[in-house]
């Protein structure tokens, strides 16, 4: 099976610090495929093309509430509907590691893409008016001047909490494929049969359990100190009305 | 170019063409390696650098968007003077040159030196070179200076530090490699940000239990196993509960608290005595060191008679009551705390922090038994300070963190020591799993640094005889005149507030204004935005600052005659500046993260490290450092001038490398690279080339000691000799916890009118003292709630800033404002439908201080009795350079306009010890810590008619000159195509 | 979604052109089945301008969909996948058979050339029927739209516009045919009503397949967005909301109802008894204005799962 390379996203560590966020922001808008505008960045409602966002959910009712941090990009779906329904063969899947990218140069900014995907992990640039999304960082991960180490999306090597893992998941050895499966990997909306290449790790739950007799031990101090109330030595015992 | 395919090699190009500078970022307080990639002249991108101990790489959000800070437009450029006949606040500048300010402030404030050096008054705000500024501050001769620590989280630096001599954060901090439980409490957002983000998602991942016990599920809680919701201000109930059940249960560790703190001491408990609550001292033992004297007393268990403290063959009875052979009542420390806790049962707790009893409970018995049944042992033999070898390194894993949550309450201080103490219970200090200090900590209880101790301290021409801030050991340590009227105008070391450790930079303005306890002249703020979001009462400071003398000599001036504003941004502060220094980005300049400050150090050890520029200055922008150093040289002052009155130093840089603390101590502000050639660390002499070796080496010292010495280090014979010998302490004396405080009981005898001090508080703050100055911990409720009526104000009222922008000062930044642009009020949904308030209304919080409007969100992840909104992102319209419309300005808001500085008048403040015409300062009464998550407020739906913005707005604050006034409609970032 | 406007005006004009042409042929058809006598050249020829004048005005509203007109070219790659592409093909093919129809009829009137021309226009017709409908259609997850009536109901609305349309312009070019139009045009419109319908039927009975649960994967009954990850909103939070409330909404609804059927289908009736032109022009005037409400309603009613991650600020 070819590669197809992906993020994995461990919603159980994220805490929602929005690195991943910016740092995308600077790399590409630094990048060799131009700016990612912002539009009022100083004035009201200030609002520009991420690729990244970091989402806040929460989950039941308090005090049972879990507060999710979910960040979203475009998943690269095995299938991405997004591809087919471009005219001008702008968007395209790589068929040679699964990244799924948009060809600036033959964008024609019809935006018919965002409406097929159901994830919105779509953004029309407002000033270069083409559709923009993750690229997994294609301008660094085969960027032989960069060390080894660093061949990764920026996200990836931003994330504080290593909460966004990266690799081949066809490779069932690589550390995604080991992630998804040893903590229960899932997709977004698998209703839609569009079979994202993300996944995300969910939220585990760490408990211990305690019973009754761990809490008193043999050495427990206060029998050191005399604290644990000793009998009177004259009360009634066996000794008093046994005998051998 | 766009196809991918074609891409990489465009991409290939640019990595070659770029050039990649280290230093380190000051996006927040957090100081991580990074490495600044330029292309032409300008930042394309910032990243984490991977050899950095401390971020190994990773960034933040704001680390990240340092380019927009780079670039902002609310940069200051220009040396900027009010304008002749505008008033403060009207925002009219004219530009001047540096020679001009300079010449202007050295004949100011040498006219000052050679009067009354204390009438100069410099305050700082996210400053990470107190080392420098303080130093400057002492050798002009003046008290008044402090940092931010005095509203940030003093009550944590000496809470922990009078009990276990470390602290949390730059200090110290949970050893997460090896913990099994992790408990985070009253820790806001981000705080410390990248290094415990790191910890927590590892010991996560290695199956770690993760508790939170936080108002608020956010930020890190948001991935806790279990969050406990508190109330705020209640957090020393919990704790003192979790110590009950812990004592009760017998789950501490017996062996630790007998050898390694004070537990085992025997306490005078004659009612009669006047040595009563003080550990009764062996006279006939010589005393070594006088500041931390160790002839205490045990009761020997195997011996069944008293005997000297930490004798190896001894072993202490921790419970029970003694007679002396001269038939002194006596009783161990321990079994004091233990009569302390009695009633401090889950029950009583529960109904205190709205945690089920059932839930403390077992909170304690997890914490008990993980920390018993999971000990960790490490092969490494070390030697204890009473000489015992021991063979390994033993610890329980069970970790704790706290933060803002605990220390920003008038309670704070008891809180906090509750916490060391019941960490100290679990036998978690400095030993693997638990907390474990970073150099130059642990420091001796209390450090040496002293202040002066009176007037006398403070001379014309004279540098100050002490540290501006010190350590107060017992009341003759305070710096009070013969009346125990305070030297400082923040009043900081008077039995106001005796242990302020940190200063109180929230009194100065309302001090200085008052006049009380005198006026001064020039008030110098770097980087603190006292105009807003760093005052508690803003709309107040904001008057004061512009407030005139009615009559008298001076009628017609200013109360605050002369106010220096020192900022790489255009403020809400620069506004009521007189003068105006523009100061460079941390990508623009030299800077130190010194041993004499707080370093980045490393569990394994010290770490310090620099910045260095990476562009060159904006416009006319000098850095901080840079203007103090030309200041230092102009008027003399003597560390900075040689013996002939010349210049000592070039600049910044030459100061750096040839500072040494005294003239051949060897003790520098960089402890790297130091000696001729750079081969000595911590200590040596002067190094021409140490810059360029900090430069080459990532811009970070890391020294790893030893194992053996980087555990139990408050006790540890070799860490001791080698702190000793590189002169990171003076002693190499043991630092034994004080479960029971004797610094607390000097100056609650005092207050009694007894004991060995010579000072006395005055009758009006003699009850004040003896009821705070506990040497055992104990709850109160947060003084200003006691003096609210809490059935009118039902609701506690707290911030926190988001992560995106913890500890960021630059919150204007284009991008990280997308994330957040303005703010809401969090209320729990329970609370909102009570007031009949729908997700999204607008409404009014009012407090017993001010109102202001703004809107509600919904949250289920907030405890019902409070609300809570992040803070900071409300700003005045045009201030940090954004359009006038910004929705920081219209729908943003402030919580400090519910907030005050000073605590409620007079009836109720009165039983704290207040004077009419005098009040007392909402702050804890022992460090003075601003209570600012102390505030009761209630809230109510706004009207239907009423404007759909927030308030209170403020006039609006105009572009200064030499600032980008160009509003761009849009931006497109591309290195060396700045749009 | 929000409805686009150049979207709505491309779908309904190029509707009612290819409408009219299968109405002008039809009556070419009809006569050379000597159902009826053949109307005048310029009845074909004219009106065939009509139609080229209402796809050119369509042609020309979607260009402003576009971030970049001038690279529109490139749209008709992508034939073999995407039925944009495919309708930015067959729409110039079917103008290219509507000039030739017409100039064919002003040059040399009805006959075969006509004839074949003509039945070669309004296959093509039909197929930028299927097209532009399948361009919505295909898209699974907008289940508002992922249904054959949507294309069924582009091209029963397109036609019942055009053959309006036809019947003002019969009115005024072929009176002979104006009943027979007029008849034709009622019956079309009343078939579109029945399906127009039908596709309202089945978006009321809709459930969402995606929920928050399956947009981010975590199974609890209760959930909600506390903050999108900005607040000053972006492109998705711009396309993909129409702003307004249900009410509105539903008025909108019974707007375009009233509007597209029964009030023209009335002054049809008066205009075709009548055999005023005016009042039939208007009928499909005020159609035409229903139809671009229909077309925003068409848009602002389909829920797209996008919107999940999308619904609150702080």
């Amino acid at each position: 099976m070819s590669k197809q390379l992906a993020l994995v996203i461990d919603l159980n560590v994220c805490v929602g610090c929005h690195a991943c966020v910016t740092s995308c922001k600077e790399w590409n808008t630094s990048g060799a495929a131009g700016f990612l505008s912002d539009d009022r960045p100083y004035g009201r409602d200030p609002t520009g093309t991420f690729f990244n966002r970091v989402q806040t959910f929460e989950v039941g009712e308090f005090p049972h509430t879990q507060t999710v941090h979910f960040p979203k990009s475009c998943l690269h779906c095995e299938d991405p509907p997004c591809v087919p329904v471009c005219p001008t063969g702008a968007s395209y899947k790589r068929a040679e590691d699964g990244i799924v990218l948009v060809d600036y140069d033959k964008c024609i900014g019809c935006k018919y893409c965002s409406w097929a995907c159901p994830y919105g992990a779509r953004e029309l640039d407002e000033h270069q008016k083409v559709m923009k999304k993750c690229t997994l960082c294609v301008d660094r991960i085969y960027d032989e001047h960069l060390p080894a180490a660093e061949r990764k999306p920026a996200c990836v090597m931003a994330c504080p909490t290593s909460a966004r893992l990266f690799g081949d998941v066809h490779d069932a050895e690589s550390a995604v494929s080991r992630a998804i499966r040893d903590a229960g990997g899932y997709a977004l909306m698998p209703e839609w049969g569009t079979h994202p290449a993300n996944h995300y790790l969910p939220r585990r739950k760490t408990e211990i359990t305690l019973h009754r007799d761990e809490l008193e031990r043999v050495d427990n101090p206060l029998k050191i100190d005399g604290k644990l109330p000793k009998p009177d030595v004259k009360a009634p015992s066996l000794d008093d009305s046994t005998t051998w | 170019m766009p196809n991918p395919t074609v891409t990489q090699t465009a991409a290939a190009d640019s990595s070659v063409r770029s050039e990649v500078k280290h230093t380190t970022c000051y996006m927040c307080a957090c100081r991580c390696g990074i490495r600044v990639h330029l292309r032409e002249g300008e930042v394309r991108y910032i990243d984490g650098n991977p050899e950095h101990p401390l971020n190994r790489g990773v960034i933040c959000a704001k680390g990240a968007s340092g380019i927009m800070k780079q670039y902002s437009p609310a940069r200051l450029t220009r040396p900027l003077m009010r304008k002749p006949g505008s008033a403060r606040g009207d925002n009219q500048f004219e530009e001047v040159s540096w020679d001009e300010a300079f010449n202007l402030l050295q004949e100011r404030l040498a006219r000052i030196r050679a009067t009354d050096p204390k009438k100069f008054a410099l305050f700082t705000g996210r400053d990470q070179m107190q080392a420098l500024t303080g130093l400057f501050a002492r050798q002009f001769g003046t008290p008044n200076y402090a940092a931010h620590g005095g509203f940030c989280s003093v009550n944590m630096a000496a809470g922990m530090i009078y009990t276990i001599g470390g602290s949390f954060w730059e200090f110290g901090g949970p050893d997460l490699e090896r913990a099994k439980l992790f408990v985070m409490i009253g820790t806001a957002e981000d705080h410390h940000s990248n290094p415990l983000k790191i910890a927590i998602s590892k010991f996560k991942r290695s199956g770690g239990r993760f508790i939170s016990i936080n108002p608020v599920r956010t930020g890190y809680s948001a991935i806790a196993d279990e969050w406990v919701p508190i109330k705020p201000g209640t957090d020393g109930a919990l704790l003192l509960a979790l110590t009950h059940e812990i004592i009760h249960t017998g789950l501490y560790d017996r062996e630790f608290l007998a050898r390694y703190t004070n537990a085992g001491y025997l306490i005078d408990t004659d009612p009669t005595s006047e040595s009563r609550g003080m550990p009764v001292r062996d006279a006939s033992r010589h005393e070594e060191i006088p500041e931390y004297p160790r002839n205490m007393l045990w009761w020997n268990r195997l011996s069944e008679q008293p005997a000297p403290c930490h004798q190896p063959e001894a072993d202490p009875y921790l419970l029970g009551q003694f007679t002396l052979a001269d038939g002194t009542p006596v009783k161990p420390a321990f079994q004091l705390l233990l009569e302390r806790v009695k009633d401090y049962t889950p029950e009583w707790a529960e109904g205190i922090t709205g945690i089920p009893a059932a839930t403390i409970r077992r909170l304690a018995h997890e914490m008990g038994v993980t920390a018993r049944d999971q000990k960790i042992e490490l092969p490494i033999a070390w030697t204890d300070s009473w000489g015992t070898e021991h063979e390994k390194i033993t610890g329980n894993p069970v970790a704790f963190h706290a933060m803002r949550g605990l220390a920003a309450h008038s309670n704070g201080f008891q809180t906090i020591r509750a916490l060391a103490i019941l960490m100290s219970l679990l036998g978690t200090i400095d030993r693997p799993g638990g907390f474990r200090h970073k150099a130059p900590f642990p420091r001796g209880i209390p450090p040496l640094a002293k202040t002066p101790k009176g007037p006398e301290g403070v001379r014309p021409d004279t540098p100050l005889a002490g540290l501006a801030l010190g350590w107060p050991g017992n009341p003759d340590d305070l710096f009070v005149d013969a009346d125990n009227k305070p030297v400082r105008i923040d009043k900081a070391f008077s039995w106001e507030y005796p242990l302020s450790v940190h200063g109180l930079m929230h009194n100065v303005i309302t001090n200085a204004w008052r006049g009380d306890p005198y006026r001064i002249d020039t008030l110098m703020i770097f980087m603190a935005n006292m105009a807003w979001n760093s005052s508690m009462n803003t709309m107040e400071v904001r008057r004061m600052l512009n407030d005139r003398d009615k009559n008298g000599d001076g009628a017609g001036e200013y109360k605050i005659p002369f106010i220096v504003v020192c900022d790489a941004f255009q403020s809400e502060m620069t506004a009521f500046a007189d003068l105006i220094l523009p100061d460079t980005t941390y990508l623009e300049r030299h800077d130190v993260m010194s041993m004499l400050d707080r370093p980045i150090s490393e569990f394994e050890g010290p770490v310090d490290s620099v910045r260095v520029p990476v562009l060159p200055p904006t416009g006319a922008c000098k850095p901080f450092q840079e203007v103090l150093i030309e200041l230092a040289g102009r008027l003399k002052l003597p560390a900075f001038v040689n013996a002939d009155g010349s210049r000592k130093y070039r600049d910044y840089p030459d100061f750096i490398v040839n500072y040494e603390t005294e003239p051949g101590s060897g003790i520098g502000f960089l402890a790297g690279w130091r000696g001729k050639g750079g081969e000595k660390f911590m200590q040596g002499e002067p190094n021409p080339r140490q810059w360029e070796m900090y430069a080459k080496n990532n811009c970070v010292f890391q020294l790893k000691l030893p194992p053996s010495y980087q555990y139990m280090r408050n006790w540890n014979k070799g860490y001791h000799e080698w702190a000793q010998r590189t002169r990171l302490r003076r002693h190499a004396d043991p630092i034994v916890i004080q479960i029971y405080s004797e610094v607390l009981q000097k100056f609650r005898m005092a207050a009694q009118g007894r004991g060995t001090s010579k000072r006395r508080p005055p009758a009006h703050l003699a009850k004040r003292v003896e009821t705070y100055f506990d040497p055992l911990p104990f709850y109160y409720e947060p003084l200003e709630a006691q003096a609210t009526d809490t059935h009118r104000y039902p609701l506690n009222a707290i911030t926190q800033r988001p992560m995106a922008m913890y500890h960021s000062w630059d919150s204007q930044n284009a991008w990280l404002r997308q994330i957040h642009a303005h703010n809401y009020l969090f209320v729990n949904p329970a609370a909102a439908r009570a007031q009949g308030i729908a997700d999204d209304d607008w409404i009014w919080v009012e407090s017993m201080w001010g109102k202001v409007r703004c809107m509600a969100r919904y949250s289920e992840a907030v405890e019902p009795g409070t609300v809570w909104t992040w803070n900071a992102i409300g700003k005045a319209p045009g201030a940090w350079n954004l359009a006038p419309g910004a929705n920081e300005a219209g729908l943003g808001f402030l919580l400090n306009h519910l907030i005050s500085d000073e605590l409620p008048r007079p009836a109720q403040a009165r039983a704290q010890g207040a004077v009419p015409g005098r009040p007392l300062s909402n702050s804890d009464p022992v460090t003075g810590q601003a209570g600012w998550y102390d505030v009761r407020v209630r809230i109510c739906k706004a009207g239907a008619d009423e404007a759909e913005q927030s308030w209170p707005q403020v006039a609006a604050v105009g572009a200064l000159p030499g600032m980008d006034r160009v509003r761009n409609t849009w931006l497109a970032f591309v290195a060396g195509k700045k749009k | 979604m929000r409805p686009a406007f150049s979207v709505i005006f491309l779908t309904t004009l190029i509707g009612a052109g290819q409408g009219l042409f299968v109405a002008l042929y039809s009556a070419e058809f009809g006569a050379w089945l000597s159902f009826w006598a053949m109307p005048s050249a310029q009845y074909f020829s004219l009106g065939c301008v009509l139609v080229l004048a209402l796809l050119g005005a369509g042609l020309f509203a979607s260009f402003f969909h576009l971030g970049r007109p001038e690279r529109a070219w490139r749209s008709a790659a992508m034939w073999r996948n995407s039925w944009l592409s495919r309708e930015v093909i067959v729409l110039p093919l079917f103008m290219a058979a509507v000039a030739a129809y017409g100039l064919a009829h002003h040059l040399r009137g009805a006959g075969d050339l006509t004839l074949t021309l003509g039945g070669a226009g309004v296959a093509l017709a039909l197929l930028l029927f299927v097209c532009t409908g399948m361009i919505y259609a295909c898209l699974p997850f907008l289940q508002e739209w992922h249904t054959p009536l949507t294309v069924i109901n582009y091209l029963l609305l397109g036609c019942a516009s055009g053959f309006l349309l036809s019947t003002a312009w019969a009115a005024v070019q072929a009176p002979a045919l104006l009943v027979t139009a007029a008849a034709w045009t009622a019956g079309v419109t009343l078939v579109a009503l029945v399906m127009r319908g039908a596709a309202l039927v089945r978006d009321a009975s809709l459930r969402p397949k995606s929920t928050l649960q399956t947009a981010i994967g975590v199974k609890h009954p209760r959930i909600a967005q506390k903050a999108q990850g900005f607040m000053g909103g972006s492109f998705n939070t711009r396309d993909f909301f129409h702003g307004k409330s249900f009410a509105w909404l539903r008025l909108v609804k019974w707007g375009f109802l009233l509007l597209v059927f029964p009030l023209p289908l009335a002054l049809l009736a008066g205009g075709a008894a009548l055999a005023s032109w005016p009042v039939l022009a208007a009928a499909f005037l005020l159609q035409y204005l229903g139809l671009l409400i229909e077309r925003w309603f068409f848009f602002a009613q389909a829920r797209h799962p996008q919107n999940l991650y999308y619904q609150a600020i702080s």
